[in-house]
């Protein structure tokens, strides 16, 4: 049903100088669900963000937000939706409460009803207390929430926000998490751009994973996971030695490798008869292996599986794209 | 779930007020907040007070002895010190539009549909309003240490007015050069030349005074018919054609850092 998507493209290009960031994504959002853009570092998840939000414009595709066009529309699709970016858009010197009030003047609200919203939201992301205390004496956790809520003073029917828990501890992220659940179950359109596995695997609907500024996989979390072996058989190594020979056995079938626990996963079906085999290929001997356990795949196996390249990066740097023309 | 399939299919088409009276409130939202924010930089808000009382009891009791204008040179020196202080003003705004625009806020604020225009008006709004507080302050410090000007009610309208329009022209460069800077420190940098521009004009000395090479940048540049005029009107002296020049500078420079700032604001955000 064309109608009830929120978001809706096809074709985006983006190219900034030589760099190719976007080549040709399609997206498709239904209204009142979670769609989790999952990449890694630089796979273009901001640029499409900026380009849903009219704040960049494709070289070429098409994009509704809200049913309205992006470019043609652009003042309308700005009226139904709001964006957190990756960096907190507040004033450190303003109060949260000012901060809102402010959030809210700009999105239309008479001076009282902003005064009114304000109060109501910092109720709501329980920051009454610090509400009236400038907001650089806030923690990393209470600006995260202060800005998801300046997110929502002007009642957006399309919500982006741009890698919310990048940076944050877990418990922070957890608070995201709660908040944007509640959103969700709202009637609220979410899409939110993500490196965490995890993260989209607990909030999304349906996840997108971009990689090189393409969708090369699109589907709820359950049938990502189902696009590679269902299981994983990890496998608890004696020493470094037993690793590096039974790393130097599997290698292209390695889905996990941690040297610092000695524990590699491999693709399986789960079946008895398979999981002995392997444990007979891979350790002739009976020495290497200590002990093995079996799990179902995760999200990590699946981004693997479809990119060629783990998710997660040692380096948590945030996403650089060049901004400007 | 249900209900949200059986309700409208779009989101409504919301009344989207007209341009101009949504950049207009938008700008008084912005303005009130830069002056929030200005109001609680504590150590910007005392230097930009201080420095000019300092400067002006620097040039009056330090120099001014030394100095020959054929005035009391409080008197010669207020408006060199007023052009400092407004120079000084106008360089915070390039800073913040810097800040502003290297931070998260400005997705933000253009997300929310609020054009680019607002957001630099609420900023030199925001500056004239400072720059009219240390203006005031710099004259009351004067009256203070034996600033005695005799000028008629018009022509204390006609210095407002000349020196209203050299704040706002300066307070739109600033934002043109706020605009143009990569970081905060390098927009601080503005600071410098607004500081130096009024040295070598008559702000301080007579330029007959300074060597001859100088003379022909000292008395055109933008400073100096500024100076020239408020002096004449606050003194109750000719001002020649300094007026006439003083305004079509800040005019100039007014209408050149607007349609500059609209061309920079378009590309810094593509």
């Amino acid at each position: 049903m064309q109608e009830a998507l929120a978001i809706e493209a096809t074709g985006l290009e983006k190219s900034y100088g030589t760099l190719r960031v976007l080549d040709g994504v399609d997206l498709e959002v239904p209204r009142g669900s979670v769609l989790a853009l999952l990449g890694p570092n630089g796979a273009g998840k901001t640029t499409a963000v900026r380009i849903l939000t009219t704040l960049a414009r494709a070289d070429a595709g098409r994009a509704r937000v809200a049913g309205f066009d992006v470019v043609a529309d652009r003042r309308q699709v700005r009226r139904h939706i709001s964006l957190t970016g990756q960096y907190a858009a507040l004033d450190e010197l303003q109060t949260g409460e000012e901060n809102l009030r402010m959030m809210g003047r700009l999105a239309g609200l008479p001076g009282p009803a902003a005064r009114r919203r304000a109060a109501e939201l910092l109720a709501r992301f329980d920051l009454t207390e610090a509400g009236l205390r400038p907001v650089k004496t806030w923690s990393g956790g209470m600006r995260r929430r202060l800005d998801l809520a300046a997110g929502l003073v002007g009642d957006p029917a399309v919500l982006f926000l741009d890698e919310p828990t990048t940076g944050l501890d877990l418990r922070s992220r957890q608070a995201v998490w709660q908040v944007v659940t509640g959103l969700a179950g709202s009637g609220v359109t979410v899409f939110l751009t993500t490196q965490y596995l995890e993260e989209a695997d607990q909030l999304a609907d349906r996840i997108a994973v971009l990689d090189g500024g393409r969708v090369v996989a699109d589907g709820t979390p359950a049938e990502l996971k189902e696009q590679v072996a269902g299981q994983r058989l990890d496998l608890e190594l004696a020493d470094a030695a037993a690793f590096d020979q039974v790393a130097r056995r599997l290698d292209g079938r390695v889905v996990r490798s941690d040297p610092g626990r000695l524990t590699i996963g491999v693709a399986t079906d789960g079946s008895a008869a398979q999981v002995r085999a392997l444990l007979d290929e891979v350790d002739p001997a009976r020495r290497a292996v200590d002990r093995f356990a079996v799990q179902r795949a995760t999200l990590d196996d699946v981004f693997l599986a479809l990119t060629g390249h783990p998710a997660d990066r040692p380096d948590h740097e945030h996403e650089k794209e060049p901004a400007g023309v | 779930m249900s209900e949200l399939t059986a309700s409208a299919t779009h989101a409504p088409r919301l009344r989207v007020p007209s341009r101009a009276r949504s950049a207009l409130g938008d700008s008084a939202t912005m303005a009130g907040r830069c002056l929030r924010i200005a109001r609680r930089n504590l150590d910007v808000a005392l230097t930009s007070l201080a420095l000019p009382v300092m400067l002006m009891l620097l040039f009056v009791y330090l120099f001014g002895g030394a100095i020959q204008t054929g005035t009391r040179y409080v008197t010669y020196v207020v408006p060199g010190v007023l052009l400092l202080c407004a120079g000084f003003g106008a360089s915070m705004t390039a800073v913040s539009v810097t800040t502003d625009m290297t931070g998260g806020i400005i997705d933000r604020f253009r997300s929310m549909d609020v054009a680019g225009a607002s957001v630099l008006a609420g900023h030199v709004a925001a500056s004239v309003v400072r720059n009219l507080a240390s203006t005031v302050l710099v004259f009351g410090v004067a009256f203070l240490i034996g600033f005695r000007p005799s000028a008629g009610p018009l022509d204390w309208l006609a210095a407002a007015g000349v020196l209203l329009l050299f704040i706002l022209a300066i307070s739109w460069l600033a934002a043109a050069v706020g605009l143009l800077a990569r970081s905060p420190e390098a927009a601080g940098g503005f600071s410098f030349l607004v500081m130096f521009l009024p040295y070598p004009s008559s702000a301080f000395v007579p330029i007959d005074t300074m060597p001859t090479w100088i003379h022909g940048f000292a008395a055109n540049q933008p400073v100096t018919p500024v100076i020239e005029t408020l002096r004449g009107l606050l003194l109750g002296l000719p001002v020649g054609t300094s007026p006439v020049r003083a305004v079509a500078w800040c005019l100039g420079i007014l209408v050149a850092s607007v349609a500059v700032s609209g061309v920079l604001f378009r590309l810094r955000t593509a």
